[in-house]
Formats: structure tokens, sequence, C-alpha cells
């Protein structure tokens, strides 16, 4: 049995680099990440048997049922080789698998010196984890393909073998064969992956190194910041400093998990463990950053870090304007565990006070609002989700639009909008209609090549906002579900935008304000209106619902007005009856937001505002 | 001071229910008996108890109304309508103009009933038309026919009956804008000073619900029947009827007192199963069932299933509520400046009386009466 009793395996702190070997798992949802982790904490005897629960690496509720890794960890696995009797140590550092969170992962995989890429061979390569592959080939990672469910009746592992083969430049035979349900061949795995990655490299004499590859808030423990360190030790009790922000702490606790926190003497070169400094927020200890000794700091941090940009916004408001300070409270709770999140204030005519909020993308965006309605118990209304634009007057003045009722009404010379590179991998069925969604979406075809006879990734350069306004539903309605996509920021370019208003009764609904692609104004004018005219209900008198380009009008319904609103009949037995009616209606009537002189219930703004944009297919993991 | 107190007197047997119906009544078959007549006497000895029982709790009072509903007051004996009446007389100061009403259905009415009845002090009669369309009134199950209904008043007239009255519905499927039309000429050429007219409201349980459902019967447009209001009020007024209340015209006069009480906050005491009561800030309603409500008055319990004694607030409410319906409508005096602030925003819309709110009242216009519901949300949200 190749696990090391525990008390015998190499200490933290005083492990010969030689001895460890930091790796991840690169995986789609679905295809067996967290029941593969399971396996391996079995096997290593790090958790025992009967404390064993699914996907015990995940942590919040929130991603054990969607089955998404957000935050990842690093888990220190004592392994004894099979194949030469010696003893190592494993970190496997979990990687988020999610478009959104790209640049966690390149941090992620910047930690490791190998990368597993599991594959589920009944179902293929996804798009996702495609574009983590080439993430993790850019960093120079040492690949290990793996076939997962091998246990499966529909299982292919020939087929996806020669697909997984060429992707990573192998033989289709060097690609393993493992399920991670039955533990077949997981043995095997670790024995690989000793010896197949390289052990880390790093001068042990050398001011400290170490990158913060995750940074998660505990309510007790205050920032739990996990690191990899690259040259020299950190030690408890010194001082610490941060290297992009000079921000000095004091480390009250390090150690490695296993899979529980366990302090140690320290962590020293190629090791992967936690620090905690006392610090309550994230954003004090970022991700991408590098963490030195304070009486001994590096002249330079590792390269690669980036401060996270918020690629998506969205207004958020309470429903009851009661709940505004607790919305506050709220946000700013969250913003201790997620750098990426930022907000600030903002008053909507129509939905009161409320908060601009920037986001990684649409599936941070989804979990951000639904923390906040689980977790403090909030009834929120979000607005549609736009990206951030920058507008160039003639004037010579310019402004960063991320609120579309803030598109300036000046003459605009020209509008800039975030652009990215998107990864379709699709069967060869759908090439045609997936072509035909992304130039509808304004997109430009970058190439196409077959992974397989009948798999085939397609790459377009398209403008975030098309991604954002329900692409993902699109692409998945119109593949049966078999399409799979992955992008990222590439910058920004030129577009011929306009801002679209909505106006009930001449007055702008400033919640419904959209920018648009001008040849796309007038069929949003069109939905916006005639969508409305179904959620308003007719009022005392007729109501225009008007899409409008500045001045000039593209489209128009009208709400007619309500001709009947009475019980015709009121005689002695009805009379409670109806008093009690119009006590309820009362209280209805005062879950109506006023737009003007037009009474609009809650549920329209609501229904108005969801774009539809099922976030299920962005997701990828396990 | 002695009391006001009008008398609603409830007959809870139908010999069929109309598909539409939902009101507390029963037919022979469902008590398990074979005609009415088996048992009205033994209703009729209940009711008359109920209204000893009043006399006992209000003490001395004068009766302005009474009003037999149904049901189908025709069903029973003259005479024991009359009994109902003398006892009301005996136990109570009959006012000398009383007003006394009984509903009658074209077909069932005989000469006999009208003449025990019109002997015993009733003066106005109210007839269930409904419509003067046969597929309208096959819509609604009514058994009678268009041609019973001219007869029917030309008895209540033979007898000397001072007021009738006939009730119209609209909205009923398949009723077309014509059909109403023809429906309202006919009743206002009758011999009658009152009208009512109702929308068909589909109550739930009832069989027209589960054939609307089915598809079987398609309900009109909301917007028709606001029409249909349209062209009884516009026809009602030029044959000389005014509107009084949002769905009652008549000819000067001819307006229903007694139910002018429901409306203006006056008490009455609502006799037999399932009848509602308002006296002195409180309301009741009796069990519904006729045979709980007889055994209920046998055992010489009180047959109230419930009451309510309303608040300030509730009463104040109701007022709005009940006087907006009214041609006298509301003093503006009797609404906050804040009130009268934003049901002003109806001025514009003209759904309110110029005229008459430059005059201190608010008062609804055709178009008013028509959103009287909202208007009311409006006024006291």
């Amino acid at each position: 049995m190749p696990a090391i009793p525990s008390g015998k395996a190499p200490q933290p702190s005083q492990t010969n680099p030689e001895q460890i070997r930091n790796f991840c798992i690169i995986a789609h949802i679905d295809h067996g990440k967290s029941t593969l982790a399971d396996r391996m904490l079995g096997i290593t005897g790090v958790v025992e048997a009967r404390n064993m629960r699914e996907q015990y690496l995940d942590r919040m509720d929130i991603e054990r049922e969607r089955g998404i890794t957000i935050k990842s960890q690093a888990v220190r696995l004592p392994w004894k080789s099979g194949i030469d009797g010696k003893e190592y140590i494993l970190n496997m550092i979990d990687t988020p698998g999610h478009v959104d969170f790209t640049y966690e992962v390149s941090r992620s995989l910047a930690a490791c010196e190998g990368a597993i890429l599991l594959v589920d061979c009944a179902q293929g390569i996804e798009a996702q984890t495609l574009a983590n592959l080439y993430l993790a080939m850019e960093n120079d990672l040492t690949i290990i393909p793996v076939l997962n469910k091998i246990d499966l009746p529909a299982a292919q592992p020939e087929k996806f073998a020669i697909e997984l083969s060429k992707l990573v430049g192998c033989k289709p035979e060097d690609c393993m064969r493992v399920s991670g349900k039955t533990g077949e061949g997981v043995e095997e795995l670790l024995d690989q992956i000793v010896a197949q990655l390289p052990p880390p490299k790093g001068d042990p004499h050398a001011p400290a190194r170490a990158l913060i590859f995750d940074s998660v808030y505990d309510t007790y423990r205050g920032v739990v910041t996990y690191v990899r360190v690259v040259d020299g030790k950190l030690s408890p009790r010194e001082q610490i400093q941060m290297v992009s922000t000079g921000v000095k702490h004091e480390l009250l606790d390090i150690g490695v998990i296993s899979p529980e926190p366990v302090s140690s003497k320290g962590l020293s070169v190629g090791e992967v463990g936690y620090l905690i400094t006392g610090v309550k927020d994230v954003r004090l200890s970022r991700v991408g950053d590098t963490v030195t000794s304070y009486n001994n700091p590096a002249k330079e941090g590792l390269s690669g870090y980036k401060d996270p940009k918020p690629m998506v916004f969205s207004g958020l408001y309470p429903i009851d304007g009661d709940e505004y300070p607790m919305l506050r409270d709220a946000l700013d709770k969250l913003q201790l565990n997620d750098a990426a999140l930022v907000y600030e204030p903002e008053t909507s005519a129509a939905l009161g006070f409320g908060f601009r909020c920037g986001f990684l993308g649409l599936l941070h965006m989804e979990i951000v609002r639904e923390r906040l309605e689980r977790e403090f118990n909030l009834s929120l209304i979000s607005t549609a989700p736009n990206v951030v634009y920058k507008v160039f007057l003639e004037n010579g003045k310019d402004a960063v639009v991320t609120n579309p009722s803030e598109f300036p009404n000046g003459k605009v010379e020209k509008v800039l909008e975030p652009i990215v590179k998107a990864t379709i991998l699709s069967p060869t069925d759908y090439i045609g209609t997936i072509m035909e969604l992304c130039q509808q979406r304004r997109g430009t075809l970058g190439g196409m090549d077959y992974l397989s006879e009948d798999r085939v990734e397609i790459r377009y350069t398209l403008p975030l906002a098309e991604i954002v306004f329900d692409f993902f539903d699109q692409l998945k309605s119109r593949t049966k579900g078999y399409a799979s996509l992955d992008y990222e920021p590439i910058g920004e370019a030129e577009g011929d935008l306009v801002k679209v208003d909505i106006l009930l009764q001449g007055d702008t609904v400033d919640a419904f304000s959209s920018i648009v692609h001008r040849e796309k104004a007038y069929a949003y004018g069109v939905m916006m209106t005639s969508k409305l005219r179904e959620l308003i209900p007719r009022q005392q008198f007729e109501v225009p619902i008007q899409a409008a380009i500045g001045a000039k009008i593209i489209a128009r319904e009208n709400i007619r007005a309500i001709r009947k609103d009475v019980l015709a009949k009121c005689y002695g037995g009805d009379i409670t009856r109806k008093r009690k009616l119009l006590e309820k209606q009362k209280e209805g009537k005062k879950r109506m937001k006023m737009v003007g002189r037009v009474e609009v219930p809650q549920e329209a703004f609501i229904a108005a505002l969801s774009t539809n944009a099922d976030v299920e297919a962005g997701k990828t993991k396990k | 001071m002695s009391h006001r107190l009008a008398f609603y007197i409830h007959i809870p047997y139908c010999l069929a229910r109309c598909g539409y119906c939902d009101f507390n009544t029963y037919t022979p078959r469902e008590l398990q008996s074979d005609t009415v007549g088996s048992l009205s006497s033994r209703y009729i000895e209940s009711a008359i108890r109920e209204i000893e029982s009043a006399s006992a709790r209000v003490g001395a009072a004068v009766v302005p109304s009474i009003f037999f509903g149904g049901g189908t007051p025709s069903l029973m004996a003259g005479t024991e309508i009359a009994s109902v009446i003398n006892t009301i007389r005996d136990r109570f100061e009959l006012a000398s103009d009383a007003e006394i009403t009984i509903e009658v259905n074209p077909d069932s009415v005989t000469s006999e009933f009208l003449a025990l009845t019109r002997e015993a002090g009733a003066n106005r009669i109210s007839m269930g038309m409904q419509s003067a369309k046969a597929h309208v009134l096959a819509a609604l199950d009514r058994t009678h026919s268009p041609e019973s209904v001219p007869r029917a008043v030309e008895l209540v007239r033979s007898h000397g009956y001072e007021h009738c009255s006939v009730d119209l519905i609209y909205g009923t499927p398949g009723e077309s804008i014509d059909d109403w039309r023809e429906s309202v000429a006919a009743a206002l050429s009758l011999k009658v000073d009152h009208l009512s007219a109702y929308a068909l409201i589909v109550e739930k349980g009832t069989k027209l619900a589960a054939r609307v459902k089915s598809g079987e019967l398609i309900i009109p447009p909301e917007d028709e029947t606001a029409t249909k209001y349209e062209i009884v009020d516009e026809m009602c007024g030029e044959k000389g009827f005014h509107w009084y209340e949002l769905s009652n015209w008549s000819a000067e006069g001819g307006e229903c007192r007694h139910n002018i009480s429901y409306w203006d906050g006056s008490h009455w005491w609502g006799v037999g199963p399932g009848a509602h009561s308002y006296f002195n800030g409180v309301r009741w309603w009796n069990v519904k069932h006729p045979e709980t409500y007889q055994s209920k008055i046998k055992e010489g319990k009180s047959p109230m299933l419930e009451s309510e004694e309303l608040s300030e607030q509730n009463r104040r409410d109701e007022s709005i509520m009940l006087r907006i319906r009214m041609r006298e409508g509301i003093p503006l005096s009797d609404l906050s400046p804040a009130e009268r602030e934003r049901v002003g925003q109806y001025l514009e819309s003209n759904h309110l009386d110029d005229g008459a709110w430059t005059q201190g009242k608010l008062v609804l216009t055709r178009s008013g009466r028509l959103i009287a519901d909202r208007i009311v949300r409006e006024i006291l949200v």
C-alpha cells in the first residue's frame, strides 16, 4: 500500500524540493474532477473513508449545489511511489473552472509544474477545458492526459485518446485511463505524477518569494491566503510584505492543508500552504501578488500580477426600498471575500436606491446575486447586464460608461467596447448554425480546426456585449446543448453603438436603457416595447411605450386605457367580501413602482429585465 | 328615538340551479324532497322565529323596507310571504310608505301569488329577466322563455303593483352587442320603472366556470362588456331612466329604497340561511345550509355563523367603496387633501363629473363608473 502512515511523511518546511510535485487538474464540469480528487484523498490516506463526503474540497454550499469550484484550495498528499519506492509530497491545487475566472486559473497554473488533463471518455473535451489546457501549455506545464469514467458503458476511450493525443502532442496510448468512481488506475496516476512532473525549482537562500494563488475570507480566522513558495522560506511570526501593495502583515499562522489546516514551522521552496495574517479583507492579499519577507524583501515580485478587472456590470436594487442599508452591508461583507467585486451607489428613477456592480462575467454576477439573496435574505431586482464602454465625444471629452442610462447625449465621435476571443467546440453538424449565430452577433471568424472527424474547434472574435446578451442560451439551443464555449477578453474595438431609451408616457425609464449596435436598435426597441405592453397593466389613460434613439422614435406600442375595473353587483352579502378584496388590493398597490404617472408592478420590471442569459453553459468543472 | 331597520328575507330554494349562479340556494332534489312546497312552510316558520328574535335584540324600530330575495321567492305560497310581512308588521312599526319588494321568476309567478302578496302589502316586484334572447338565456341555463317576461309584467301590473323592475345580465358567452341592445330595448319597452343590469361574473365552482374552463364557452372580452355598460346607460337615459347606482336605473321615484340602504350605511337585518345583517357597526351572517339554519332556530340558538365588528377604518373604507357607486356621490369634504389630490387626476381623464366636482362632490361619469373599483383604490391606498 503506497500510502505513507501518518506522522512518517516528510514534514512541511523540511521537505526537499526533489520530493515535491505540484499539480492541478484541468477538467470540464461533470467530467469527474471532484470524484477523482476525493479518490486521491482516500488512497493517500489523508481522509479516512468514514469522514469522506462527496466533493470534499468544495466548501461553499453554492459551489456544491452548482458543482462549481469557485475558490481553489491546495491539498498536501503524502505518497510513496510504486515505481521507485521513495516518499513524495504531492500538492494538488484545485482550479476554478469557469470562464469568468481565467485569471485565477492562470495563477493556480503558475503555482504548478504539471497538470492532469482530465476528460470524460464518454463526452470528449470541452471548450473551457481546451482554453485552460492552452493556458497550461503557455505556462510550460507538463501535461498528463487522462481519460476518466472508463467504467461507463458509453465510454469511448480509443476515440477520445486520439483527440487528446492530438491536442497534447503525445501518442494515444500515452493517455492514462482511470475511474475516479471505482478507483481504477488512480494509484498508477499518482505514480505517473511523480515520474513525469519535474520537481519545483527555487533558490532556498534567496529572499522569500511566494505566489498568492488564492485568498479566502473566513469568518473566524480572517483572510486565509494560499501560496506557493518559489524562493526562500516563510516562517511563523515573521513580518511579511505584499510586493504590489507594499502592505505589511504579521504572519500569525502558516501551514498546510491535508485536507484540514495544520500549522507548520514554515514553508520552504516548492511548498504549497496557507498564511493567516489577521487581515479581514481579501483585497489586502490579492491573487497573483507576491509575498516576501519584510526584513529581507525580494527586489522584484513574481511576474504575472494583474488587478481583477470587472467586465460585466449590472444595477442591483432591493425590491423593498427599506432594505437598501442591508444590501450595502451585504456587499461590504461579500467584498471581503471577493476582490473582483466592485460596486458604487446609484439611483434609478424607476428602481430607487441601489448599486452599480461590476463582475468578472455572467457567472460571477449570478453567484454574487445568489449569495446576496441566500446568505443575506435580500430580494433584489437586477438590471440587464452590460459591458463597459468608452465614449469619445466630438467636443474632445470622453467618458467611461458602466450604466447605459449614463451614455452621453452629446455628439459622439466614437465608442469603444470590449472584445473577446471566443472558442467554441462542437460536433461538426452544427458548424453552419454556430457560424450563423456568430455572424449575427457581429463576430469575425478567426479560424477552425478539426479535433477529430466529427468535432471541431471554431474561433471567433466577438464583442463581449453580444455574449452577455443571451449568447449561451442561443448557442445551447441551436446545438442541442452539444457546443461548449470559452472566451477571454482581448481588448477593445470601435463599434457603431447607440443608446436605446424606453419611454413610458414620454418619460424615460432609466432601468430599461440599453446600448446596442445601430443595426439592432430597431429589433431591440420592438422587443422591449412589445414585452412591456404585455407586462404593464392597463392604466386609467392610454400609455404609449416608445423606444427611442435620442429624440428619434424607433418603435411604439400602446397600452390602451383600462375600461372596466368594477364589480357590477354589490348588495348586502357582497360588502364584507368586497372590502376584504379591497384591503388585499391596497397591499398590491403598494408594491407598484411609479414611473411618472404610470404604475408598474415589480414583476413587470423583473420580467422585462431578464435576458434569460443562461450561464449554465459557461460553467466548467469537476 | 327608535331605530330604522330594513329587512331582507332570503328564500333559499330554486327549482333548478342556473349555471352561473353561486347564490345560497338549493333545489328540492338537493334537499331530498319532492317539491318546494313540502319545504317552505317549515322554513317560513323558522324565518318568522328569527324575525321575532330580531325584535327582541333591536327593540322598537321603524321598518322602511322589506325585500324577499333568493333563491326564488315566487316558489313560496303567497300566504307564506304574507305571514312574514305580517310578523314584521306586528313586531315592528312598518312605515306607512314602506317599500316591500318580492323577487319573482317570470315562469313561476302566478296570479294567486301576486294577489295574496299584494294584499299583504307588497308593492314592488323585481323580475329576473336576464336577457330577451333565447340563446343567451340558454347559455345562462335559465328556464324561462323571452316571451314569458312581458306576460308576467302585465300580470304584475294587473294586480296593482306600483313598482316593477327587471334584472338583466350582460357579457354572457355568445351574446353580441346587438343581442344586448335588443335585450335592453325589450326591457325598457315593458311597463317597468326600474332596471338593474349586471355584468356576468364567472364564479368559481359553478357549472359556467367549468364550461368556460373546458373552452366550451368563451367569455367576451372586457372591453366589449364595458361597451355594453355604456349602451345600457345610454339607452336608459333616452328612456328617461336615470342611474342612481352603478348598476341600477329608474324612472323618477322608482329607485329601490331597500337597496339604497345597503349603500348608505343604514341598518338591515337579513333573515334566513347565509343572509348578512348590519346593525350598530356589527356585521354578521348566518349559517348557510337551510337545514342547519332551521335546526339552530329550533334549538332556540342564534343562526349566526360569524360576525365582525367594523373598525373605524373598515367603516370609512366601506363608506367610500359604497357611496362612490351612487349618483349622490361623496362630498369632497369627506376626503383628506391628499385623497382629493390623488383622485383629482381622474378629472382630467374624464372619469369624474366636472360639474359635481366644482360643487364640492365626487361623482363618477359613465367611464368612471366602469373603473369605480380602481378609483376607490386610488383614494384609499
